[in-house]
């Protein structure tokens, strides 16, 4: 902004304003050769190069958060936390929790947890029975596959083989009866025709059939 | 206005009632002339949710915040098309969307319904009228959309920032379309059995209907997961959630319903079965309803928990009691007109074809109900989530998909050694081709590795189909490529359209497949700070925090936190992701602020950009970074989808539906004769 009262004279005023209205039209060969995004180099606040900005209204960017450790991205602690429930009702895990929900005070306090519990030198198996041992079963994002449990992994394959099995066998007695009382629904039974003509049959048939 | 609305909801409630009464009672005395009555009041009802309609919409526009659901779901600065959608946004104004498009419904099928099944019509009058009736109550007895508040609030709540989305205007809408729709074959199924008329007609009828529902539950959910892709900020669009269960459940058993209802209209088989599949989509739309609106089952998804869950249980055990009882009744009278004649038939590849999908359906069901069989018989609360339902359904989708490339290669009737020879050596071969190329380049991934092969097949399936049609189209009627091309899908869009919804699926696997690639960092940096991360593909992506703008919008204020990205040392744009703070017309916080993803979408794949916040207040950034392989695939997908199924549902284009099976046979003989030439 141009003050008057700070240059003090009508001169320097002139010469500010030629230099504002000038600028634009000197810097345009230069902005010609950088690339189309703005690059890191024309901000005011570069890491190692000075103070980071402070912003204007930080309550609306969210809690504030600490920054991440290189544990964060640890493949062993996100494969533990997908296998985490998150307890503040959201029905994640933590990790997708945490990362994703960030006004969500209950995955942080878990995933200190679970970085705790790997610290004291515990196996990923071991950081899962600890958090079932204190929250109980539903810690876990997919029940332990034993005791009543398994009910709920087999039960659908085991429906789906014997209902396929039943169908197999029910089809299979059909035809068998109907073979027998020298039946046979084929509309192709009584026509005398050799395999290669049948065949010639069924490839014309499925070439134009609806 | 309310008065209006809720004066409205009365006259609907009551003259619904009056259809459904003489409706049963024409028929009962037989006496046809009353069907006349019946249709007008069918009109009348729709008239009269109309009217309620527009009084909601009309509260909503006015910014009417005496109305209790004006006041919760918007506020003077919201947006108008948010504005418009905050109509189906809430509890309330969802379920008078679901009575005036299920009224609409109604109308439209007596109105567009052909003469020959007008002894049918006051069957389906009475139906239809029941549901609209039905969804009427529960407004009139435990949820109003027009309930007034003690006082005036100088502006509302305003709509929740994750609705605050285009995918959240048109999505709800579709996904209702689906399920509502499904109404009417439910209607036309209930029609045939209390008048007798078994045969094919009542299908004939419905044809359009199941078609149009499938497409809106197709294109529902596909923009559910987009809404959650782009809205929710988790990385994926997907979840196992018990609401997206519910609204794929339908899906699941209405896709089985259009495989196996083409046997019952060419062979005259499994009409019980196809009666119960229509039976059960209608009253799995009710069930995902109720999980929805109970909140028996958490979910994110889920409505304010109410007491109109009870409502919904209610109808739901007492339609399934009806509808079940009906079809015991007439159990004999569906007995198939011929018998399957061989497992190796294409007939048999549809009945396993159906039996995965409804095992899908049930596994899908029996997950979501796991938790609460676990707490009922061990007092132990358990989580389900995607590792489990990942766990049971991945191999059941995988062989669903096999089966989708199996089927059309089987001929009719009995396939012959020959033939499946024939059939199958293209197909299998592609799928080998596949499979070796994706070994050479190192894919280890198992269950994905199996999805790219099988899809690969399905694909070699259908480009056969397509050179087979358009080869016996060339040498019968001596076309070009492209005029025989088009013209085959012209003259069979019915089967062309399906195998085009079949390359739909196939893009949808390929694209769930490779997400089991993602790549994802969370990272804190300052401005000038870089990460890089490497992407399945082999790119390099350079990721430099450029700073935090903070600027108010109309119902918000935004901190944008922006990255400058390379793609293997080349300069490729910037990406933002935003945090929200939204507030009211007097500048007060409404909500929680949310956040707004960046994403910059290609054919390989999504860069995934999420903003977690600030290091204490300042342009220190705290940052997620997925990159998401395939994604865009699940969109194609989609339109793909979409396509060939409103190309199958497209008017004429395709032989009329032979009206019994010795159509077939007649057909068969005349061309051994043919042959012999």
């Amino acid at each position: 902004m141009i003050v008057m009262g700070e240059s003090g004279s009508r001169r320097e005023f002139l010469r500010r304003g030629v230099g504002w209205i000038m600028a634009p039209a000197l810097l345009v060969p230069a902005a010609a050769r950088l690339p189309l995004a703005p690059t890191a180099a024309v901000q005011d606040s570069l890491a190692g190069r000075g103070a980071v900005g402070t912003l204007h209204d930080p309550l609306a960017a969210g809690a504030p958060r600490a920054p991440t450790g290189a544990e964060e991205n640890e493949a062993e602690i996100q494969a533990i936390e997908t296998r985490l429930a998150c307890n503040c009702g959201c029905t994640l895990d933590v990790f997708t929790c945490r990362t994703t929900d960030f006004s969500c005070t209950y995955s942080p306090r878990l995933h200190r947890e679970v970085l705790a519990l790997r610290s004291q030198g515990k196996t990923a198996q071991q950081v899962l029975d600890a958090f079932v041992a204190k929250y109980g079963e539903k810690a876990l994002m997919a029940p332990k596959p034993k005791g009543f449990n398994l009910a709920g992994y087999l039960v659908p394959g085991v429906a789906i083989a014997s209902v396929g099995a039943a169908l197999v066998l029910l089809i299979g007695r059909r035809r068998r009866v109907a073979a027998a009382a020298g039946g046979g629904s084929s509309p192709l039974a009584g026509v005398e025709a050799s395999p290669d003509e049948l065949e010639r049959l069924r490839q014309a048939l499925a070439e134009v059939e609806d | 206005m309310t008065l209006l609305g809720q004066f409205s909801l009365w006259v609907a409630f009551l003259v619904g009632l009056w259809c459904v009464a003489i409706a049963l009672w024409g028929r009962w005395q037989d006496r046809p002339e009353l069907a006349v009555t019946v249709t007008r009041s069918v009109y009348v009802v729709f008239g009269a949710l109309v009217v309620a309609s527009i009084a909601l919409w009309k509260g909503l526009i006015s910014h009417d915040f005496n109305i209790e659901y004006v006041a919760a779901y918007t506020s003077r600065n919201l947006p108008p098309y948010y504005i418009v959608s905050a109509f189906w946004a809430g509890q309330k104004g969802s379920l008078l969307f679901w009575a005036v498009v299920l009224s609409l419904f109604a109308s439209l099928a007596q109105l567009l319904t052909p003469r020959r099944f007008a002894d049918l019509m006051p069957y389906v009058a009475a139906v239809t009228s029941s549901v609209v009736v039905f969804f009427v109550s529960v407004m009139l007895f435990g949820s109003s959309p027009f309930e007034r508040l003690a006082f005036t609030p100088a502006d509302g709540r305003g709509l929740n920032p994750q609705l605050q989305n285009v995918g959240m205007v048109i999505h709800p809408p579709m996904l209702y379309l689906g399920y509502i729709s499904i109404t009417i074959p439910f209607a036309f199924a209930i029609a045939a059995l209390l008048s007798r008329r078994l045969d094919t007609g009542w299908i004939q009828a419905i044809r359009k209907w199941t078609l149009v529902s499938w497409l809106f539950l197709s294109i529902g959910i596909t923009l559910g997961m987009w809404w959650a892709y782009v809205e929710l900020g988790w990385g994926g669009y997907w979840a196992w959630d018990p609401v997206e269960n519910a609204s794929f459940l339908p899906w699941l058993t209405m896709t089985a319903f259009l495989h196996s209802v083409m046997i019952q209209e060419k062979r005259g088989m499994l009409k019980r079965w196809n009666l119960g599949l229509i039976v059960g989509t209608f009253l799995l739309s009710i069930f995902g309803t109720f999980i929805t609106r109970s909140g028996v089952i958490a979910s994110v998804h889920s409505f304010t928990q109410s007491n109109v869950g009870y409502f919904f249980l209610a109808f739901l055990t007492l339609a399934a009691v009806l509808s079940f009882t009906l079809l015991y009744t007439r159990w004999p009278q569906l007995e198939a007109e011929v018998q399957l004649e061989s497992m190796l038939s294409r007939e048999a590849a549809f009945l396993f074809n159906n039996l995965l999908l409804v095992g899908i359906a049930f596994s899908v069901l029996w997950g979501t109900l796991f938790p609460i069989l676990s707490e009922a018989v061990r007092g132990t609360k358990i989580t389900v989530g995607p590792p489990f339902f990942n766990r049971v359904n991945v191999p059941l989708g995988l062989l669903l998909l096999a089966l989708t490339g199996i089927g059309p290669l089987i001929a009719w009737r009995k396939a012959s050694a020959a033939n499946l020879r024939r059939q199958f050596v293209a197909p299998t071969a592609t799928a080998a081709v596949a499979l070796a190329g994706l070994l050479a380049a190192g894919v280890r991934e198992f269950y994905s590795t199996v999805a790219f092969t099988l899809a690969a097949f399905v694909a070699g399936t259908v480009v056969q189909e397509f050179s087979r049609g358009v080869r016996a189209r060339r040498r019968m009627h001596h076309e070009s490529v492209p005029v025989a091309f088009f013209r085959l899908i012209a003259r069979n869009r019915r089967r062309y359209g399906g195998y085009i919804v079949h390359v739909g699926i196939l893009i949808y696997f390929v694209a769930f497949a490779g997400m089991a690639f993602r790549v994802q960092r969370e990272a804190t940096l300052k401005p000038g700070d870089s990460i890089e991360l490497k992407s399945p593909f082999g790119h390099t992506y350079k990721f430099t925090h450029v700073g935090i703008s903070q600027y108010e919008a109309l119902n918000r204020v935004v901190s944008a936190a922006t990255v400058q990205v390379e793609v293997d040392g080349r300069p490729a744009g910037l990406l933002t992701s935003e945090k929200r703070q939204h507030v009211d017309s007097f500048k007060r916080p409404t909500f929680e602020p949310s956040t707004e993803v960046g994403i910059r979408s290609g054919l390989r794949e999504d860069l995934y950009l999420v903003f977690a916040g600030a290091v204490n207040g300042t342009e220190e950034a705290v940052y997620r970074f997925n990159i998401n392989p395939l994604v865009w695939w699940v969109w194609f997908g989609g339109f793909v989808l979409a396509f060939g199924g409103i190309l199958t549902m497209w008017p004429g284009g395709g032989p009329a539906i032979a009206p019994s099976r010795s159509v077939q046979s007649g057909y068969g003989v005349s061309l051994v004769g043919a042959g012999r030439e």
